[in-house]
């Protein structure tokens, strides 16, 4: 989040680098403008992440500073369970994460490998089939969801098996993400020349392909990750606890809502550092392309 | 079946290659992911349209469809309605402003880089937190001050949605306009135009349809937007996605009607004629972006 404040003041130093083929007068005018716009949304931006800092310091009075309410935050009890809620809904949001990434993974790529190497017609089935669930809103599919998962709940009632209807949310990101990076590199060529050399077709996924589009895929996990991170809508009306439902019960339960900023403020940092450290984790490797 | 279809997956172009020898059609290599994309989106789909469409007995009801025209019904709809084109007219036109911030500068600058990684991030932070934010900064007890329209239906929530939309256009726009080549620019400038000029006759009508097909997805994503406004305000539903919600949770409603299929069977219409919209005009826009 730091990173939003500091633009207002690294422009200096770096000067409009495209020439734009512009009159000295109008770059000036034009800068000024560009400061005063990354001023004005960097702190539209940092303000609310602030008042939320300040908040999960407030003391017992309005006005004071202290840190209880973070320390509150690994012991604070449920009455009923005596199990501290946030600490296991913050855990099952995380493994969450990576069921779902792993299985979008295996499901999608060798997939779209496949159709585009063997079966080039499905592809625009494919691609509508990934892009539907944009126009299907969460919110939508909810509701028929009830019927499925009143069968899975027989059979297992973690909240793990959130990951099944996980995997839909974040396919339309996925697809896009690794599309980009198969058009990226030349399938066909790769994998005639594996196969030619008596790769089966799994060793040409696996060690031909795949590190071919690494950044392509880390980008879809990146994705992946965060749809899974901020879900609530399936979560909360399938009665299930992950992170934000369990933020969500908090602010309607406890009287003290210290706890509640500084786990807000907690969970977006948490969200927010790990998708910046994963995508600059794939930067370098895409220019090699 | 949809756990066989998943453990499948791994091994699959291998056995696909072994099988093609006893001729199985190649497509057999994708059957795993339409296993599992017809179990969990188009299966549940199907429930919502065919429930939608029955009375609670189980028989087929056509005239469900009319409940839609109830004002209490027609309510939610005008109310998602207002809230989408106020937060995606909003968050289009500053998103278009910030992306040009950022693609008038140097295009390796570490300005843009930030930029957008940070747009990427926030444009993924909808959800219960964000409400808490916003409540923190301008709620009753705000730390900058305290808004008095911050519980307004529409324009509380619209500027807590902006903090997400924006970001979003900003990625969505910005290949848009670094698709505006430096060439227009300095032809136009070499004919005499001045720069509102220039914005008028090349920029704008270039950047239109990218424009417009943005604002499209910004509408389509406020519209489907579900735990901001519900941690915002749980006590009164405005919008679709609140009352399909107590819907769900409760059996006051529409007394004869399935009402939470028949409401969420509306939203996938308007979010379906929204991305259709929204596809159409990115291939034009597409024409001149290469």
């Amino acid at each position: 989040m730091a990173a939003v404040t500091s633009l207002g003041e690294t422009p200096l130093t770096a000067p409009a680098g495209r020439p734009r083929g512009m009159q000295a007068g109008r770059r000036r005018r034009l800068n000024i403008f560009r400061y005063t716009v990354f001023t004005v949304f960097g702190l539209f931006f940092l303000l609310p992440l602030l008042a939320l800092a300040r908040f999960s310091l407030e003391g017992a009075t309005l006005g004071t500073w202290s840190v209880t309410a973070w320390k509150q935050i690994a012991s604070y009890q449920n009455q009923n369970t005596g199990i501290p809620p946030l600490i296991s809904a913050i855990e099952i949001t995380l493994e969450l994460a990576v069921i779902t990434c792993a299985v979008m993974l295996v499901l999608l790529v060798p997939t779209m490998v496949w159709v585009r190497l063997r079966v080039r017609w499905l592809s625009r089935t494919v691609e509508f089939l990934c892009l539907l669930p944009l126009a299907i809103p969460a919110i939508s599919l909810v509701v028929g969801l009830g019927e499925i998962y009143n069968r899975i709940q027989r059979i297992s009632l973690s909240a793990l098996m959130l990951f099944w209807v996980y995997v839909i949310l974040a396919l339309p990101y996925a697809y896009r993400a690794l599309a980009a990076g198969l058009t990226a590199i030349d399938v066909t060529t790769l994998s005639e020349a594996a196969r030619s050399l008596g790769a089966s077709w799994f060793s040409v996924l696996v060690r031909v392909i795949v590190p071919n589009m690494r950044a392509a895929i880390l980008n879809a996990l990146i994705l992946t990750a965060g749809v899974v991170l901020g879900e609530f809508t399936i979560a909360y009306l399938l009665l299930y606890t992950n992170l934000q439902v369990e933020l969500y019960s908090i602010s309607r339960n406890t009287p003290n809502a210290g706890v509640l900023f500084a786990t807000s403020l907690a969970a977006l940092l948490l969200t927010g550092v790990l998708l910046l450290i994963m995508s600059y984790a794939g930067r370098p490797r895409r220019g090699r392309g | 079946m949809a756990a066989a279809a998943t453990t499948k997956t791994g091994a699959r172009p291998a056995r696909a290659g072994r099988r093609r020898r006893l001729t199985a059609p190649a497509w057999i290599g994708a059957v795993p992911f339409f296993a599992y994309v017809a179990v969990f989106l188009l299966w549940p789909t199907g429930i919502v349209v065919v429930d939608a469409l029955k009375n609670p007995n189980g028989a087929w009801a056509f005239s469900n469809f009319t409940e839609l025209a109830n004002p209490q019904v027609r309510g939610y709809f005008i109310g998602s309605f207002k809230l989408c084109l106020i937060s995606s007219l909003s968050g289009a036109v500053l998103g278009a402003i910030l992306a040009y911030a950022v693609a008038s500068g140097d295009p390796d600058g570490i300005i843009r880089r930030l930029y957008i990684s940070v747009s990427g991030v926030l444009a993924q932070f909808g959800g219960v937190t964000l409400a808490f934010a916003f409540l923190a900064l301008i709620g009753p007890v705000g730390v900058l001050f305290h808004a008095s329209w911050y519980f307004d239906f529409p324009w509380g929530i619209a500027l807590i949605y902006a903090y997400f939309q924006i970001p979003l256009m900003v990625l969505v726009f910005l290949p848009a306009i670094d698709g505006l080549k430096v060439q227009w620019r300095e032809a136009s400038e070499n004919l005499g135009a001045s720069a509102w000029q220039y914005w008028r006759y090349v920029g704008a009508p270039l950047l239109a349809p990218a424009f417009f097909g943005a604002m499209l997805l910004l509408f389509a994503v406020a519209l489907s937007a579900f735990a901001t406004i519900q941690a915002w305000e749980n006590q009164i539903p405005y919008v679709v996605p609140q009352q399909i919600s107590t819907a769900l949770s409760s059996e006051v409603g529409l007394s004869n009607v399935n009402e939470a299929d028949l409401l969420a069977l509306g939203m996938v219409i308007m979010v379906a004629i929204v991305m259709t919209a929204y596809a159409l005009l990115q291939r034009r826009a597409a024409r001149w972006l290469r």
